[in-house]
């Protein structure tokens, strides 16, 4: 096991490199001048190529991405165009934000994800094997975002229950553990939860009724195990496969939810990068996108590493 | 003493998008300690027997009616924890693709010491040892690194001999092995069927050996019922089975036989295939197949003689002393 891990881990480092590359050149190939965002309208020509050497926009691509990975395995992700920060806070600052979100969002998901699915796979063809299965497709057919406007419509605006936006009183950026705090976050979450719910129950209910339908399962009753002991071996079955994807799941949560961040004004990575994106924020943009794409492919380890420990049937060597 | 089993008159019927009368009236004793073999192409309602037994078919698509009693034991009226005490502990059974009836995430050690915590309530190191003790009398070498295996890391064999393990472990009164040889290799085959039969000599215990393959059942067994169509159209000692078959169908299973056939001469198989039982059989299921049908057997179902003790035909013409061929 140990050695499948360190494997592993050392299969993540071209992947990472090569995830940085791309990143980096996603970025270039996009139309449009950084410099013109933040250049006055008449700045003359030597101004603009002063600027652009001060930013080191002037050198060869490959040089470019040279001096960006070699400060940023120093840790230094350059400083943002838009606001002279350096990338580094602003982007873990979004990310922490993000992951705050993307975790509440999987803790109300996964579970209920999970449990609607255990139910249809249990009694399917039955109806409630149909209403899980209209309540899954429902929550990953319908556009989050407006179930965002929505939500905020009838709890924050008709009922005043729960704030609409940010992540703090007052626009306050510190989070802590606090109901003023948390009541900003049920929205936000909530929403968020609506497709994981619907993608997990799915996968779930697949599993749950493909192993219920296998031999040992009959065997299983065949040798005087209880219903109860019966779920606990179909939910060990299934468990690989799950966790494979509520890990990917949790990867797309933190990157996918630019929208909801934007309905929501969650001052997270998605908000971030909408801001980096129009303001043409190179460095800002590489960082965030390098954090963002880094974590999934982190989430991808955790998966493969688990999967492998709880499934024996998965080559540890 | 108690029959160790005791079936009459048992009906069952799959309800659902298609009506199935898999088991029509059938009736079948046992004595205690005897091996029988149920015989019969697929579809002729073996396995459902079997299932029946261990009350393994689903209830809701199911109807069953008739008496089952196993030592007994009414099965049919047993429930929750009683239910689970007769599964395993007084019947078990062994299954046909060991590949699929084992739980492929737990170790073949856990799988066994599961059964044997939850009939005998011993705590799981006394639950291992025994699980250990029946990998050693089902042959399987080394069985102590065995015990922490999963079921993919062994053979077809050593799998099905871990399942007999399984089945063996609480001590059952009756065995139920449902084809289990049919997915091994023939010399496999063979190792499994030897020591089935060995096992049964030394725990004493009845078994039911599910087979379409009569010289498998020749093998194994004392005494043979035919199955057709969900009815049990022959029974009686494998000799007689053998020496004297009465029912036509028998006839044409032991004529089908790969022994005594010189190369280049066709095999003599039945012709056509058994009926599909959407309806229950109102005369002889095997008239339309049979050689030697006559008016009579497709008017009514024919009538059960009983040559000598335990042994009975269900065809018309087996009073007849030599059918015509």
């Amino acid at each position: 096991m140990l050695t499948y891990l360190i494997r592993r881990l050392i299969l993540v480092l071209p992947v990472a490199l090569g995830v940085s590359i791309i990143c980096f050149l996603l970025v270039q190939i996009a139309p449009g001048d950084p410099l013109t965002a933040i250049m006055p309208v008449d700045a003359t020509a030597e101004e603009q190529d002063a600027m652009r050497a001060a930013y080191g926009l002037d050198k060869p691509l490959p040089v470019q991405y040279a001096i960006w990975i070699g400060n940023l395995i120093q840790g230094d992700m350059g400083r943002s165009i838009a606001t002279g920060r350096p990338v580094a806070g602003e982007v873990f600052g979004a990310v922490k934000n993000s992951l705050l979100l993307a975790v509440s969002a999987a803790v109300i998901a996964f579970p209920i994800g999970t449990a609607l699915g255990f139910l249809a796979g249990y009694f399917r063809d039955t109806w409630v094997d149909r209403a899980v299965t209209a309540v899954s497709i429902a929550g990953v057919s319908v556009p989050n975002y407006w179930l965002g406007i929505v939500l905020v419509i009838i709890f924050s605006v008709n009922l005043s229950w729960l704030p609409s936006m940010g992540a703090g009183p007052g626009g306050s950026q510190d989070w802590s553990w606090d109901w003023l705090h948390m009541r900003h976050l049920v929205l936000p979450a909530v929403t968020l939860a609506v497709v994981p719910i619907g993608i997990v129950a799915r996968t779930v209910r697949a599993l749950a009724g493909d192993i219920l339908n296998q031999d040992f399962v009959d065997a299983l009753y065949a040798k005087g195990m209880s219903r109860f002991d019966v779920l606990r071996h179909v939910a060990r079955n299934a468990a690989a496969t799950a966790l494979s994807v509520m890990g990917l799941q949790l990867g797309y949560l933190l990157g996918g939810s630019i929208l909801i961040e934007t309905v929501f004004n969650w001052p997270g990575s998605g908000f971030l990068l909408s801001n980096a994106i129009f303001q043409r924020d190179l460095p800002l943009l590489q960082g965030t996108i390098l954090v963002l794409a880094l974590f999934f492919v982190a989430m991808n380890l955790i998966v493969d590493v688990v999967q492998a420990a709880i499934d024996p049937r998965i080559q540890r060597t | 003493m108690t029959k160790l089993v005791d079936i009459q008159n048992l009906n069952v019927c799959f309800k659902g998008k298609r009506t199935v009368h898999a088991l029509n009236d059938v009736s079948l004793a046992m004595e205690q300690g005897e091996t029988l073999a149920l015989l019969g192409e697929s579809g002729s309602g073996k396995s459902v027997t079997l299932k029946t037994l261990l009350g393994l078919l689903p209830p809701k698509r199911t109807q069953i009616d008739g008496k089952i009693a196993v030592n007994g034991i009414d099965v049919m009226s047993l429930r929750g924890k009683a239910l689970q005490r007769y599964r395993g502990g007084e019947v078990s059974m062994v299954f046909q693709e060991p590949a699929l009836a084992l739980d492929p995430v737990y170790t073949v050690g856990h799988q066994i010491a599961e059964a044997v915590m939850r009939h005998k309530g011993v705590n799981k190191a006394e639950a291992m040892s025994t699980a250990l003790d029946m990998l050693d009398r089902v042959r399987i070498p080394s069985a102590n690194r065995r015990l922490h295996t999963y079921p993919h890391e062994l053979s077809g064999g050593m799998r099905q001999r871990v399942m007999i393990a399984l089945a063996l472990a609480c001590r059952p009164r009756l065995l139920l092995a449902d084809e289990p040889t049919t997915a091994l290799d023939a010399t496999v085959q063979i190792q499994i069927l030897l020591l089935l039969r060995e096992l049964q000599k030394e725990f004493g215990m009845g078994v039911i050996f599910v087979t379409h393959d009569i010289g498998v059942a020749v093998e194994i067994s004392e005494r043979i019922a035919v199955m057709y169509a969900g009815q049990i159209i022959e029974e009686g000692t494998t000799r007689e089975i053998i020496r004297d078959a009465r029912h036509p169908y028998t006839r044409g299973l032991l004529a089908a036989n790969l022994h005594d056939v010189a190369r280049g001469e066709r095999l003599n198989a039945i012709p056509g295939a058994p009926p599909a039982l959407e309806v229950r059989p109102e005369s002889c299921p095997f008239a339309p197949r049979c050689p030697v049908a006559m008016a009579e057997c497709r008017a009514a179902l024919p009538p059960v003689f009983h040559p000598s003790d335990r042994r009975r035909v269900a065809c018309l013409r087996a009073a007849e002393p030599i059918a015509a061929e």
